[in-house]
């Protein structure tokens, strides 16, 4: 694990990515603490609406008087709260699902890969629209939806690798021996195609802030007041050109952490498989 | 060269049929009562009866999964709830708008992300490539919607160098409709002020939904001849005495793009889903609004019907994405 980390330093983008989530992360868990008005999640001050960034307030007020950079800082935890529950939900669907397909064979794999393609099939974005949609809109409709959407992506991976994996000699010498099919894929196949896995959802992470921003941005999740980056890009549209601070600052927040989960995920697929490796 | 085709669009047959089931489902599993949601709220219960026996939501579900299948066959995707016009009909007239966006942004990405690709790569590890990396990567993580604003703030609102919405300034009339594509229109009707604004309005939409798929198309472009031009024919062909531009456009290029092809069969389909929040913005008269209109009003017919659009163009890319790849590199046919 030293190892791992110490390679990773080594590649520039991917240490600023690293740098990028862990602050990020640390902003989420203690961003009620360092946030100058933390109450601003839910209290409006009608006296001092969208007023322009300035030292009391960096990144200006909003239209019911709230200070942005608050906001920001707030959201982060939504955001971060969103993604990593969308792809926990969706590895658990999608990896097991991969091991069994690969491991097994025969018509049950079958299955299960016909069903992952069908999903596959349209734009993933599409189809969360579509599903949290039919559900009643709410936060935890969006996170379903992209969840029951997202897990494809991993059952495709893990199914690759662990086919490539069940076939090698030393899963052969493990049957012959004598070890079950479930101690076999959990404590040999596993471990092996567990890398893929995690760079797929270090990006996916980064992947699902966006398209979580995107369904508040639209209404379909986060509902105000909550501090969220997307919401809050939806509610100052009514408040351009004059207020562009309003719409600035969450924009910026989406991008540097999406970015960073990107940053660390290719850094960390060069270290997995340096075949793939982007600059040579 | 049939063969291949054929297999390919067979290939394509369970994941479509798939996509239909899994809509399908989608309405079937959803958990509140379909026919109490179309009716409304101050429906009465005898209204809701009549609604589910005329959707046929009373019948057993394979039944209805066949009578489902049945009308898409006869393209009947249902009417619109909320324009009350068979869904069909406005697709159709709302599709033209949404092609014409697309392919501006393809246009785009493509004509600018390949040669920024090479350049990148020609010009390896220095500023140029340096520039693209920093690029790709916040192509990827800028919120579309979010970058989509800030253009309007500041080409529009700011500097009022282009239009802020819409397809055609009110004030100008439309051509005369032929095709439906509104630049092709202005065109054979010989409207140029119509054709000028058009290409106004397209600017910043068709800007907006190709930044994310340029930096994709430039870094697989880049990586692609950086490989390539490890090669020993390159190698050859310099100390050969080619002109350099000759052989880094026809020669290397050629066998660098199989890559790219694949990015831009994918990144049709992220057109498409991204389209629907530029359109969505830029009051674009699409698929997309309708889209958007749709999520907004609760009208499940237009969002089934479509899904299962995106789904049938996303095969039909797919598919003709692994004929370019066939074409660029015939060793592919044999392979199948």
């Amino acid at each position: 694990m030293n190892l791992v980390l110490r390679k990773l330093l080594r590649d520039v983008p991917a240490a600023l990515g690293l740098a990028i989530v862990v602050i990020v992360l640390l902003v989420a868990i203690v961003g009620p603490m360092i946030a100058p008005y933390p109450g601003d999640a839910v209290t409006s001050h009608l006296l001092r609406r969208l007023k322009p960034p300035s030292g009391a307030f960096p990144f200006g007020t909003d239209n019911l008087g709230r200070d942005i950079f608050s906001r920001v800082i707030l959201g982060a935890r939504g955001a971060l709260e969103v993604s990593l529950v969308v792809v926990g939900i969706a590895m658990a669907i999608g990896v097991p699902l991969g091991l069994i397909a690969g491991y097994r064979g025969g018509w049950l794999s079958e299955l299960i890969m016909r069903i992952t393609d069908s999903v596959l099939a349209i734009p993933q974005l599409m189809l969360a629209l579509a599903l949290a949609q039919f559900l009643t809109p709410s936060l935890e409709s969006a996170m379903l939806a992209l969840s029951l959407t997202y897990w494809p992506f991993f059952t495709r991976s893990v199914y690759a690798e662990t086919r490539r994996v069940a076939a090698s000699l030393f899963v052969d010498a493990l049957r012959g021996i004598g070890a079950g099919a479930p101690r076999i894929i959990v404590f040999h196949v596993l471990p092996n195609v567990i890398s893929p896995v995690i760079v797929r959802a270090t990006i996916g992470v980064g992947f699902t802030i966006l398209v979580a921003a995107l369904l508040g941005f639209l209404g379909m999740g986060a509902t105000p007041p909550a501090p969220d980056w997307g919401l809050m890009i939806a509610e100052s549209r009514g408040y351009l050109p004059t207020s562009w601070w309003f719409a600035m600052f969450p924009g910026l927040a989406i991008m540097l952490t999406v970015a960073g989960f990107n940053l660390l995920g290719d850094g960390l697929r060069d270290l997995v498989d340096p075949r793939l490796r982007r600059s040579r | 060269m049939l063969r291949f085709v054929l297999r390919r669009c067979g290939l394509a047959v369970p994941s479509l049929f798939g996509l239909l089931v899994v809509t399908f489902l989608m309405i079937r599993l959803v958990p509140s009562d379909p026919a109490a949601a179309m009716a409304g709220d101050a429906a009465t219960p005898e209204q809701i009866a009549l609604l589910r026996h005329k959707y046929g939501l009373d019948q057993p579900v394979w039944d209805q999964f066949v009578v489902y299948l049945g009308r898409i066959v006869r393209l009947d995707l249902g009417e619109s709830a909320f324009t009350h016009r068979p869904v069909a009909t406005d697709i159709a007239q709302r599709l033209p708008a949404t092609l014409e966006l697309i392919f501006a942004s393809m246009f785009l990405s493509v004509g600018l992300g390949v040669p920024i690709g090479v350049l990148a790569a020609l010009r390896h590890n220095e500023m140029p490539d340096f520039v693209l990396r920093v690029l790709s990567v916040l192509g990827v993580a800028v919120a579309t919607f979010w970058f989509a604003i800030m253009l309007q703030l500041l080409f529009s609102m700011q500097l009022h160098w282009l239009p802020l919405r819409g397809q055609l300034a009110d004030s100008v009339p439309r051509p005369v409709n032929i095709t439906g594509f509104l630049l092709l229109d202005s065109l054979l009707g010989r409207r140029w002020d119509a054709f000028g604004d058009a290409l106004a309005h397209l600017v910043l939409p068709a800007v907006t939904l190709a930044f994310g798929g340029l930096s994709g198309i430039a870094r697989f472009t880049r990586a692609g001849v950086l490989d390539t031009l490890q090669n020993d024919f390159v190698f050859y062909e310099r100390a050969m005495g080619f002109r350099r531009s000759r052989l880094i456009w026809r020669y290397v290029l050629r066998n660098s793009v199989t890559a790219t092809v694949t990015q831009i069969g994918l990144l049709f389909g992220g057109l498409i889903a991204g389209g629907v929040v530029v359109e969505a913005i830029f009051d674009w008269p699409g698929i997309g609004s309708y889209t958007v209109q749709a999520i907004l009003t609760g009208d499940r017919q237009v969002m089934l019907s479509v899904t299962l659009l995106v789904g049938v163009i996303y095969a039909v890319v797919n598919i003709l994405t692994d004929l370019v790849h066939g074409l660029l590199d015939p060793r592919l046919l044999d392979r199948t």
